[in-house]
């Protein structure tokens, strides 16, 4: 079975971010999406710290303490870009102006809820930040993460056994070895690894699936 | 109330609102033990780190404290931690790479921590400076961070009541500012300061410049000198400090 690498899986949730359109990309995988989103299509990224029209990282020597993003990386504001204050940013994605935010996971639930920012664990420090917010506020919410966890568990999952982060709040679910909907009846798989059987696939993420290929055909 | 002084200004006789204040010792003049206050920045940019210096030295105790992060490295916030000035913190994220102080206070149950999510907190100051008494919003609904607390169906959408986080003072740092208190920020560094400063009995700005009355265009005031009680000239030591792999 081949699973999609990485910068595939950012390519492929690159391709279902249309032009024209405001987008949030998450910490951590996410932020592998800037690298593909096509040259031809003009799209806005928000930063909750306070940016539209977020550009990539400054050239060495180049970097401003004043200009960082939600990771607190250095960035650069493109031509046409705007600052403001975090109940502004945050307006933007509870009012429902923001159109797509792409999050890591640690699991998602069958009908889509979220669970990305604390494991529970009894000695961890929890820090939630903006997860919340973008979870329930982006009109459509896109999660990247790996289908397996290292000890071969899938992290969809009928009900999450994580703190949740937002309840039914995801669309789509991009992983190294399929592309999954959240449907009301229930998930659809759009897309799977080279090579990786419906079955199979089935069979390692231990929920319904429905198999948007046969449907179709 | 503005700190007034009578003077002559361009000839005229005339009652001068002059918010300017001379040092940072005197900027964060005043402030009690077991005060609420607020500090912006988010991570560095915005922190007003020589007003938190100046509020160590001042000595308030006993502090609560409303901030995005709990303090990176020993300095700034992080230092007012250490100090031991602060009772209880009320933040979005202090878990980051460098935020060894806050992880030991918690760890030893030396501080409260009132986790809230990153824009509740933001609304949160928000009402505050807007009168608002409380607020439904749908973030948290159904996690643990919404536990305990009312929720209300409204449009078929499921939210959860959210109060006011007033503070006695506020601590932000500002682009430029004029003796009326009006403000201008810089790029990101804007981040909780203009919603800080108009939910705080005192707010004060530790700014770069210190400009005329006049030259900030008043189409790009962002926060109006209504919303600010002390405006102090510092010295930019902002301080790159990027935290790679640390969340917001």
């Amino acid at each position: 079975m081949k699973r999609f690498s990485r910068e595939q899986m950012a390519a492929r949730v690159a391709r279902d971010i249309p032009n024209g359109a405001y987008v949030n990309l998450g910490i951590g995988l996410p932020t592998l999406v800037a690298n593909h989103l096509p040259k031809d299509r003009e799209i806005v990224l928000h930063t909750e710290n306070g940016l539209l029209g977020m550009g990539p990282a400054p050239e060495p020597g180049e970097e401003d303490p004043d200009l960082i993003n939600a990771g607190k990386q250095p960035v650069t504001a493109l031509p046409g870009a705007s600052f403001f204050h975090h109940a502004d940013s945050f307006a933007m994605m509870r009012g429902g102006h923001l159109d797509f935010c792409v999050l890591g996971a640690f699991q998602v639930s069958a009908r889509g809820d979220l669970a990305n920012w604390h494991t529970g664990a009894p000695d961890a420090i929890p820090a939630v930040g903006g997860a919340m917010d973008l979870a329930i506020g982006a009109k459509r919410v896109y999660v990247m993460m790996e289908h397996l966890t290292k000890g071969g568990q899938s992290k969809i999952v009928a009900r999450c056994t994580y703190p949740l982060t937002g309840v039914a709040c995801v669309n789509r679910i991009f992983t190294d070895l399929a592309v999954l909907d959240v449907t009301s009846r229930g998930l659809v798989v759009l897309e799977r690894a080279e090579d990786l059987a419906f079955e199979e696939l089935a069979a390692l993420t231990g929920v319904p699936l429905t198999d948007a290929l046969a449907t179709v055909g | 109330m503005p700190e007034t002084r009578v003077g002559r200004e361009t000839g005229t006789s005339a009652e001068v609102i002059n918010k300017i204040v001379p040092s940072a010792p005197a900027a964060v003049a005043g402030v009690p033990d077991g005060a609420t206050v607020m500090i912006g920045g988010f991570g560095t940019a915005g922190m007003p780190s020589e007003l938190i210096d100046a509020l160590i030295e001042q000595g308030a105790r006993e502090l609560t404290i409303v901030s995005n992060n709990a303090g990176n490295g020993d300095t700034g916030l992080a230092a007012l931690l250490k100090a031991g000035r602060v009772r209880k913190i009320i933040c979005s994220f202090p878990r980051q790479v460098d935020s060894w102080v806050f992880d030991g206070l918690f760890r030893a149950g030396e501080i409260e921590l009132e986790l809230v999510p990153q824009g509740n907190l933001a609304e949160r100051i928000r009402a505050a400076g807007a009168g608002i008494g409380a607020f439904f919003t749908p973030t948290a609904y159904g996690t643990p961070l919404a536990e305990g607390k009312e929720t209300r169906r409204i449009g078929g959408r499921d939210y959860v009541l959210e109060y006011p986080i007033h503070a006695d003072f506020a601590l932000i740092r500002a682009l430029r500012g004029d003796r009326w208190g009006n403000l201008v920020y810089r790029k990101t560094a804007r981040n909780f300061g203009p919603i800080m400063a108009s939910a705080a009995k005192c707010t004060v700005a530790q700014v770069r410049e210190v400009v005329d009355l006049g030259d900030l265009d008043p189409e790009t005031v962002v926060t109006p000198g209504i919303f600010v009680q002390r405006v102090v000239e510092l010295p930019a030591t902002a301080r790159l400090r990027a935290t790679v792999g640390a969340a917001a």
